[in-house]
C-alpha cells in the first residue's frame, strides 16, 4: 500500500476544484487512492466532501482540473469510469415499490449482466449480505439497515473494482454499522475491492486505512489515522477556565508550552509527562474549574489542522 | 453496448408497468378523470352541439364528437403522469442509480417513454370498449389503425412529458405546466370544438384559433382518431387535415420530442 506507482494508484486527483456561482466547493485538490485500500474523506458538512463523491461519481461535471479512475481520464471516458464504479449513495437509489429481487435484476440489467450471471451474482451476493431470504419482499417493507445491505447487493453485482460510498451509516444502527464494516473489510480481503467513502463520522474514518480531512473545499490533513494522531503527540490537555488568556500566557511563561483557545477551552497538543501535568495542576488549582487529558482523536487532528471545532464554526484564538 | 442499451431500456420499461400496476390510484387518475369528463361534458353539451360530420345533418352528438378527445386525454393524462415518476425517481434517489450506470443516455429515455407509452395505450384500449355503444364502423383494420395511433400519439406524449419533467424538481410545478400548457394543447386539438375554417369573414379570435389549433400537434392525433372511428368528413365550414398529414406530423412529433428528450437527459438531472 505505500508504493505509488500507476498502476497501484486507483483514483488519482490533480488541482481539482469546483465551484457553485461564487461559492468555491474545492480548491485545487490533488489526492491519491491507492488500490484495494479503505479510504475516508473526512469533513463537517459543507466540507466539499459531496461535491467531490458527485464529481467522482460522475454525476457532476470537471470545471477545472483532473480526475483519473483505474487511469481512464473522467473527463474523456466517464463512460468506462462507470464500469469500474459501484456508487452507494446516502438516500438509497432502490425503487420502494419493487421487491429486493426486482431491483437486483434491474441493477443487473443496467450493466448488461446476463441472465444466468445474474442469477449467481444475486445468489452470492444476497447471501454474503444475509438478505437472501428478503429476495420477495419489497424494499418499502424493510428496516434502514436491511435496505443498506440490499443497496450494497446492488452495487457490488458488476463486480466493480472501487466501491464509492456517500455517509454509508447515516440512519444506521451501530449494529449495522459495525455489519457494513464487516461486509467492506470482506470486499477488501476477497475481492480487492478499492473503498473511497464520505464520512462526517470521526469514528467511521478511525475504522478506515487511510483518512483525508477537508475543510472549506481543501484537504488539510492525509494519511492513515493513528498517524494523523501521533503527529499531535501523546496526549491533548483540554483546561476549562474562567479566564483562558491569562492561563495560556501562564502555560508559556512558567513551563514554555505553546497552547491555544478554543471556544473557552484551552489547548495544549503535546507530550506532557506526568510530573509536569501535575505541576501545572498545582500551580493553576485556583482558576481552572476542569482539567481533562486524553489521546489525541481525529478530532483533535481536526482542531489542529483548521482551527475550528469539527461540529461548530468556532474559531481558535491562538 | 447495445446489449446493455436494450436491456436499460426494457428493464426500465417493465418498471414502469410494475410500478404502475402496484399503484391503484394511478390507473383510476388516468382513466376516470376523461370518463367523468366525457360524460359530464357529453351529455350537458348535446343539446347545444350542433356539428354533424357531413354538414347536413344533425346525427352526431357530442358524446360521439367528443369521444376522439376523450380516448387522445386518457392517452395524453397515462403518457404525462407516467413521466412524472422521473421527479419521483429523482427525489427518492433511484434516478441517481441509473446516472451512474454506464447505459447509453438515450436508453434512459427509451425505457421511461416505452414503459409510459405502453401504460397509455392500455388504458386508452380499456377506453376504447365504451366505443361499442357508439355507431362505429367496427372492424380489424380500424382496431388496428387506431391501435397504431394511440402508439405513436402516446410516444409522443410521453417524451414530451419527460422533457419537461427532467426539468422540474418538484411534482407541483409539474401540475402548473400541466394546467398552463398541456390542457390548452388539448382543448385546442379539436378534441372539444372543431377548427374554424379561414373565410373572408372571419374575425381575428377565429383567425387566431385557427392557427394555434394547427400548430398544435395534438390536433393531428384526434383528427386520425375521428377519422378512423367515423370515417367520416368534416363539414366545410370546418378545417381538418387529411389522414397522409395527420399521420406525417404526428410521426414528426414523436421524433423531434424524442430527440429533444435524449438531448435534454444530457444535462444533469
Amino acid at each position: 500500500m505505500s508504493s505509488d506507482s500507476p498502476s497501484n494508484i486507483a483514483v488519482k486527483i490533480e488541482s481539482l476544484a469546483y465551484a457553485y456561482g461564487d461559492r468555491q466547493a474545492l480548491c485545487e485538490l490533488s489526492l491519491e487512492i491507492l488500490s484495494g485500500e479503505i479510504f475516508c474523506l473526512l469533513g463537517p458538512n459543507g466540507s466539499g466532501k459531496t461535491t467531490l463523491f458527485r464529481l467522482l461519481s460522475t454525476l457532476a461535471s470537471l470545471q477545472t482540473g483532473s480526475v483519473s479512475v483505474m487511469e481512464n481520464d473522467l473527463a474523456d471516458d466517464a463512460h468506462a469510469i462507470r464500469r469500474l464504479l459501484g456508487v452507494v449513495f446516502q438516500s438509497p437509489s432502490l425503487d420502494r415499490k419493487l421487491t429486493v429481487l426486482e431491483n437486483l435484476r434491474h441493477q443487473a440489467a443496467m450493466y448488461g449482466l446476463g441472465k444466468s450471471v445474474t442469477a449467481e451474482r444475486i445468489d452470492e451476493a444476497t447471501r454474503r449480505l444475509g438478505i437472501d431470504d428478503r429476495l420477495h419482499d419489497r424494499v418499502e417493507t424493510l428496516s434502514g439497515g436491511l435496505s443498506r445491505r440490499v443497496e450494497l447487493a446492488k452495487c457490488m453485482l458488476h463486480n466493480p473494482s472501487i466501491l464509492l460510498l456517500d455517509e454509508p451509516s447515516t440512519g444506521l444502527d451501530p449494529a449495522a454499522r459495525s455489519d457494513l464494516w464487516s461486509y467492506l473489510r470482506l470486499l477488501q480481503s476477497e475481492l480487492g475491492t478499492t473503498v473511497l467513502m464520505t464520512t462526517h463520522l470521526l469514528e467511521e474514518a478511525d475504522r478506515s486505512d487511510r483518512v483525508g480531512i477537508l475543510h472549506e473545499g481543501n484537504l488539510v490533513a492525509l494519511g492513515e489515522p493513528n498517524t494523523l494522531r501521533a503527529e499531535l503527540g501523546s496526549d491533548v490537555v483540554s483546561i476549562q477556565c474562567d479566564n483562558p488568556s491569562e492561563v495560556i500566557d501562564q502555560l508559556q511563561t512558567n513551563w514554555q508550552l505553546a497552547s491555544r483557545q478554543l471556544d473557552g477551552i484551552v489547548r495544549l497538543e503535546e507530550t506532557v509527562s506526568a510530573e509536569l501535568l501535575s505541576d501545572v495542576m498545582q500551580s493553576l488549582s485556583g482558576q481552572v474549574d476542569n482539567i481533562s487529558v486524553g489521546r489525541p482523536t481525529l478530532e483533535d487532528v481536526f482542531i489542529h489542522h483548521t482551527g475550528h471545532q469539527f461540529w461548530h464554526d468556532v474559531e481558535v484564538v491562538q | 453496448m447495445n446489449n446493455v442499451a436494450v436491456s436499460a431500456s426494457s428493464s426500465l420499461a417493465r418498471r414502469e408497468l410494475i410500478r404502475f400496476f402496484r399503484q391503484p390510484n394511478r390507473v383510476i387518475g388516468a382513466i376516470g378523470t376523461p370518463l367523468v369528463m366525457w360524460l359530464l361534458f357529453g351529455l350537458g353539451l348535446e343539446e347545444s352541439f350542433s356539428v354533424s360530420p357531413s354538414g347536413e345533418t344533425q346525427d352526431e352528438n357530442f358524446l360521439q364528437y367528443y369521444f376522439p378527445g376523450t380516448l387522445v386525454l386518457v392517452l395524453m393524462f397515462t403518457a404525462i403522469f407516467a413521466t412524472i415518476s422521473v421527479i419521483e425517481d429523482r427525489s427518492e434517489g433511484f434516478l441517481q442509480g441509473v446516472l451512474v450506470s454506464p447505459v447509453p443516455r438515450w436508453s434512459i429515455v427509451l425505457g421511461k417513454v416505452i414503459g409510459g407509452t405502453v401504460i397509455a395505450v392500455l388504458q386508452a384500449v380499456l377506453m376504447l370498449l365504451i366505443a361499442i355503444a357508439l355507431p362505429m364502423q367496427w372492424n380489424l383494420v380500424a382496431v388496428l389503425h387506431l391501435f397504431g395511433i394511440f402508439v405513436a400519439g402516446a410516444f409522443g406524449l410521453t417524451c414530451l412529458g419527460f422533457v419537461l419533467a427532467w426539468k422540474l424538481d418538484n411534482v407541483h410545478g409539474f401540475h402548473a405546466i400541466m394546467n398552463l400548457l398541456l390542457m390548452p394543447m388539448w382543448l385546442l386539438s379539436g378534441a372539444f370544438f372543431p377548427i374554424p375554417e379561414l373565410t373572408a369573414q372571419s374575425s381575428v379570435g377565429q383567425m387566431m384559433i385557427h392557427w394555434l389549433m394547427k400548430f398544435d400537434p395534438l390536433t393531428y392525433v384526434v383528427s386520425l382518431v375521428r377519422q378512423v372511428m367515423y370515417e367520416s368528413q368534416q363539414a366545410e365550414k370546418f378545417w381538418q387535415p387529411d389522414l397522409d398529414t395527420s399521420w406525417f406530423i404526428t410521426l414528426s412529433f414523436c421524433a423531434v420530442m424524442f430527440l429533444i428528450a435524449c438531448r435534454v437527459v444530457r444535462q444533469p438531472a
